[in-house]
């Protein structure tokens, strides 16, 4: 594909990458190094190597793993069931319309949810139960966080296991395997892309959320993202916001890199259409 | 096709709910006459009349739209010059680098986006307000448009070109009657998306906003923040009727397209 635009019409498309690509994070990267007063220092660094900060980290990490386990666990059997249905597009345009619903909207819904006098605790009380305090904790938050992220895992592995071609599946039966070896041996290895796409879409989200701890979780669950939030826009100390930033940003590039998928193996699994 | 079992059906029906509560349960309370999502007293439309009569809101909406508007053409035409220009790379290397360079704000959470942003504004010295929060949308607009919009480049014929070029097409008539045309569909995605992109962010905007300007969703983090108010559940009916309204919009259009369109 030779000579298809010419030079010029390039040049706004350069000058994003250049101001909105790389200087974004070379910015975040000297910032990192400043303290409040704009001198150099590796005092942020040495902050964040402090058992306050690595704690706010592990337990961000954990946070977000368990979102993303239980997203996947919900999605996965969800996207599977979707592909065998008649209408699979329509009902794949019923999943993926919440998520085109304001994020903060879906949040604030569940304040009036898991309220104290909302419709959970009513049914709590009906069977007995008693009013249970359910908002402001790490269950509420995990649940909203998962309620979110659903669409976005279901979409890269429903559009995984569509590509499937079925005939793999009856080669598969035909040859003696049990509808569980299938699903082990067939399915999961040819969808893993989906997944790893699903995992991406999720884990890294997670990480950095921080309205959904605020509005849900109090101030009980601090991840990353409410950390850097918190630095930034309350605290004012931009220099310790830039080093929480760094390192997410380098989890977010070992994240990539783990789940990162290679361009052939999707292209030969496909189905050809 | 096999049949899917009874169970199945169920658990299906059980994530649809799940994924439909919320909005139905926010939506339902809108017409709530009382002013918490706790007793339905009575129906009422007063709290949609709230929305229409509250002038900041009706404000912050407008604002809303024109940053969605905009950021989406302009990241539609960014991008698809972008997706032109990295379709036409010969060289694989540096081909597949543009197209990482181009991922990393799609990755990239949207704290950092927002936070690196607002060095970035600062010390280029643009003040936080409508510029920043357009800059900003229009910035991380540019990606999505240009992944719409790349496999259709890919997909297309290089002889298309070539038999353009052969019967005397400029360079400039080979964009704009060969591969812009064929290409459509895909910018049109792109623009939908960035369009979406725009509306439901949330995290960039806040980094970026000044004092005086806000976008629908930094304003509903706010009223949030400070507590239950039903004119917030009927903000949500009317952008839940709004999304409906344009996702069978497109979905319409594209069955549309895809018909008038099959060259296969």
């Amino acid at each position: 594909m030779k000579n298809k635009g010419s030079v010029f019409s390039l040049i706004p498309y350069y000058a994003w990458i250049i101001l909105f690509v790389i200087a974004p994070i070379l910015l975040v990267g000297y910032y990192s190094l400043l303290d409040l007063d704009g001198n150099f220092t590796f005092a942020n660094y040495k902050q964040f190597f402090t058992s306050v900060y690595l704690k706010m980290t592990l337990s961000s990490f954990w946070y977000a793993f368990l979102i993303t386990v239980f997203s996947l666990l919900i999605s996965y059997p969800a996207a599977y069931l979707i592909t065998r249905l008649k209408h699979k597009n329509l009902w794949l345009i019923l999943i993926i319309i919440p998520s085109w619903i304001n994020l903060l909207l879906k949040t604030y819904a569940f304040i009036g949810i898991f309220g104290n006098k909302g419709p959970i605790n009513a049914f709590f009380e009906k069977i007995g139960l008693g009013n249970q305090q359910i908002l402001f904790t790490d269950f509420s938050f995990i649940f909203v966080s998962v309620y979110i992220f659903i669409p976005f895992m279901i979409l890269p592995i429903f559009n995984s296991l569509d590509k499937l071609n079925p005939a793999l599946m009856d080669a598969a039966k035909d040859l003696g395997a049990s509808r569980i070896t299938t699903f082990r041996r067939v399915i999961i290895p040819m969808t893993m892309n989906g997944i790893k796409a699903g995992i991406q879409a999720v884990f890294i989200p997670a990480l950095s959320l921080f309205m959904i701890t605020r509005l849900i979780a109090g101030n009980k669950v601090i991840t990353l993202g409410t950390a850097i939030e918190q630095q930034f826009l309350v605290t004012q100390n931009w220099g310790m916001g830039s080093t929480i930033a760094v390192f997410l940003i380098i989890i977010m590039f070992i994240i990539m890199f783990l789940t990162g998928s290679k361009e052939k193996g999707d292209a030969q699994y496909g189905k050809n259409k | 096709m096999e049949r899917i079992s009874k169970g199945a059906k169920f658990y299906l029906a059980f994530v649809m709910i799940i994924l439909y509560a919320p909005i139905f349960f926010l939506i339902f309370y809108s017409f709530n006459s009382g002013d918490s999502m706790v007793n339905f007293e009575s129906f009422t439309l007063d709290h949609y009349k709230a929305v229409f009569e509250d002038d900041r809101l009706l404000i912050i909406l407008i604002n809303t739209i024109i940053v969605a508007l905009l950021s989406a053409l302009f990241s539609t035409i960014i991008g698809t010059l972008g997706a032109i220009g990295i379709a036409s790379m010969r060289n694989r290397k540096l081909r597949n680098t543009m197209l990482s360079m181009n991922n990393v704000l799609i990755v990239s959470p949207d704290v950092i986006i927002g936070a690196s942003f607002l060095i970035l504004f600062t010390m280029v010295g643009i003040k936080l307000g409508f510029t920043s929060v357009l800059l900003g949308h229009i910035a991380f607009s540019i990606p999505i448009v240009v992944i719409m919009v790349l496999p259709k480049l890919q997909e297309m014929n290089n002889s298309l070109i070539d038999a353009a070029r052969d019967l005397g097409a400029s360079k400039r008539d080979i964009l704009t009657r060969v591969i812009i045309p064929y290409i459509k569909p895909g910018i049109f995605a792109g623009f939908f998306m960035a369009l979406t992109y725009s509306l439901d962010d949330f995290a960039v905007t806040f980094f970026v906003t000044g004092n005086g300007f806000s976008t629908l969703s930094v304003e509903i983090y706010s009223m949030a923040r400070a507590g239950v108010s039903l004119t917030v559940n009927a903000i949500s009916g009317l952008v839940f009727f709004v999304t409906i309204i344009l996702v069978l919009g497109y979905h319409f259009i594209s069955i549309r397209k895809t018909k008038v369109g099959v060259r296969k």
